[in-house]
């Protein structure tokens, strides 16, 4: 089904509808995704056909113009939201409710992570919400802890630390969790640019190490292009996919040395140019029929 | 602000507290004897203090303030046990607030003093009298502020619990009642000091036990100081009951940002 098309400037694996596999394969699967909100000033088309796959073990980076329905979509994906039409698999079973599977790790840590329970208690509600038995929650939260760089702070509350480390408890809760796939909606547009390189090898770290799927929702363009081995380029609203792009970076990436590489700045060169495109107004061919 | 500043600063704050008594009382002292008042419808607060001492010697003194603090204790806890699950039940569902809400603007501003006559008709005069005075008080204290926290949940704190999949009662539990919970705080803060009121009305005006009676009995009987000396008893019960329920507000609200040390910005 996806049209490959041959590119003159050195990008071979680019299409511009989203990628799908063999079902199989898939461990994430959006099919022809569509959400109209009903308001009072009538009905507004947030998103009107997606459908792209994830395959297991994937790092995809989702990114778009603001407005262009990214929120909506990750929504729909971890079943907070039902689609208007179309329909969202894990791993074959269609999501109808947020599934035990996977894990979300919001924008927002400050109101995601609940200030009433200690660090501790935060990664650990919900293993205990599964009831999961003691000793193996009690190994969870510390390997979780441990993975996120947190295991001095079990007994602190979130507000007593600082937003990156209050980004990282909630990436442990996701960690702890054992989702099979993980949902990052802007995890870091809230933190600042030091802390959020951190975060950014800390994710790769995570995903490397647990062999889950990841998809990353982010407006930075830098961040998808350094995080991903996909990124999936969203028109804007109604929206469609313009592009959905192979990051071929070496699999090792490390700030200095990926981020000066002529192969990150021609990609980024060119999801940039996508997104501008992309807010422009420009839509693919595939999204006027 | 530093700790040297403020430590310096808190036992001047208390100074001055103890200060603003002691002129209190003087004045009072005063007042009687400078003739501005007649002594014997004011009497000097040394007379006072000292029948009030006294008192606390006496077992009929505290046999009264045990069944006034009984009043108030059942009363409030009955209102604030039906006030918090009337409160979430209702504050859950935009339905069922539509189809309140009316009614409890109309209820809501009823004194309860105007509920005096009914009590007699429905228990004479007995306990019951003052605890219903005193659960239609403290109810809609506790009720509105629940309705209020139940409202405050905030959106992504939900949808966290949603997608880790929490049902409908462990929300409630962890998402639900620890956001209500700094409101019903201040509702049951509240409602502690108007059940005191609702009681020592409730014993003045009816003569239900307690040390309302107690204040009616000795005015009538001409005991003035001994009347003055009941009525410091009810200030100072007053005072303990707030600081009571500040303290327990202090330490079941260590977390919320209203009592906690650490700003994070």
């Amino acid at each position: 089904m996806p049209s490959e098309t041959t590119d003159k400037n050195t990008l071979p694996t680019r299409t511009t509808t989203g990628r799908t596999v063999q079902n199989d394969e898939a461990m994430l699967s959006v099919r022809g995704l569509k959400k109209v909100y009903q308001t009072d000033g009538g009905p507004i088309e947030a998103v009107r056909n997606l459908t792209f796959d994830l395959r297991a073990g994937e790092l995809a980076c989702l990114v778009g113009p603001s407005g262009s329905g990214k929120t909506t979509l990750l929504k729909c994906i971890s079943g907070l939201m039902a689609p208007t039409e179309g329909q969202v698999l894990l791993d074959g079973v269609e999501v109808s409710g947020p599934p035990k599977k996977m894990a979300v790790v919001f924008q927002e840590y400050g109101r995601s992570l609940f200030p009433w329970m200690r660090v501790r208690e935060n990664v650990e509600l919900p293993l205990k919400n599964q009831r999961v038995p003691k000793d193996e929650r009690d190994r969870l939260v510390n390997e979780a802890l441990e993975a996120v760089g947190l295991s001095h702070v079990p007994k602190s509350y979130p507000w007593q630390l600082s937003g990156g480390m209050q980004q990282r408890v909630a990436i442990a809760r996701a960690v702890a969790y054992q989702p099979e796939v993980l949902l990052m909606d802007e995890p870091f547009a809230a933190v600042d640019a030091q802390t959020r390189a951190d975060l950014e090898d800390l994710i790769r770290t995570v995903w490397k190490k647990l062999g889950i799927t990841v998809l990353f929702v982010t407006h930075d363009i830098d961040e998808s292009v350094y995080l991903g081995e996909r990124v999936i380029i969203l028109s804007s609203s109604p929206t469609v996919i313009q592009e959905d792009l192979v990051i071929d970076l070496p699999a090792e990436r490390d700030q200095l040395n990926t981020r000066s590489l002529p192969r990150f700045t021609e990609l980024r060169h060119h999801v940039y140019e996508q997104i501008q495109l992309a807010k422009a107004g420009h839509r693919p061919a595939a999204a006027a029929k | 602000m530093d700790k040297t500043k403020k430590a310096r600063r808190r036992p001047t704050k208390q100074l001055l507290g103890i200060a603003g008594i002691i002129g209190f009382l003087l004045t009072w002292e005063a007042i009687p004897w400078v003739g501005i008042v007649d002594a014997r419808f004011l009497p000097p607060a040394s007379e006072v203090t000292l029948a009030l001492v006294r008192d606390f010697g006496l077992a009929a003194f505290w046999l009264a303030v045990g069944e006034t603090m009984l009043a108030w204790f059942i009363g409030l806890a009955l209102a604030v046990l039906a006030a918090t699950l009337l409160g979430f039940i209702i504050g859950s569902s935009a339905f069922l607030r539509g189809f309140t809400n009316s009614t409890v603007e109309f209820l809501r501003p009823i004194p309860s003093v105007a509920l005096i006559p009914l009590a007699v008709l429905l228990f004479g005069v007995k306990m019951e009298s003052s605890l219903m005075l005193i659960m239609y008080a403290s109810f809609w204290q506790v009720f509105i502020q629940v309705l209020y926290g139940v409202a405050d949940v905030d959106n992504v704190a939900m949808n966290t619990a949603k997608s880790y999949g929490l049902g409908q009662f462990a929300r409630i539990r962890h998402v639900v009642f620890p956001t209500t919970l700094p409101y019903l705080m201040t509702g049951v803060r509240l409602a502690a000091s108007v059940a005191l009121i609702l009681a020592i009305t409730a014993e003045l005006v009816i003569g239900s036990p307690g040390l309302g009676r107690e204040i009616a009995l000795a005015q009538s009987g001409g005991a003035i100081s001994g009347m003055y000396a009941l009525v410091l008893a009810t200030g100072l019960i007053g005072v303990l009951v707030n600081l009571a329920m500040r303290f327990v507000e202090r330490k079941t609200l260590s977390w919320h940002s209203s009592v906690r040390a650490e700003v994070i910005v």
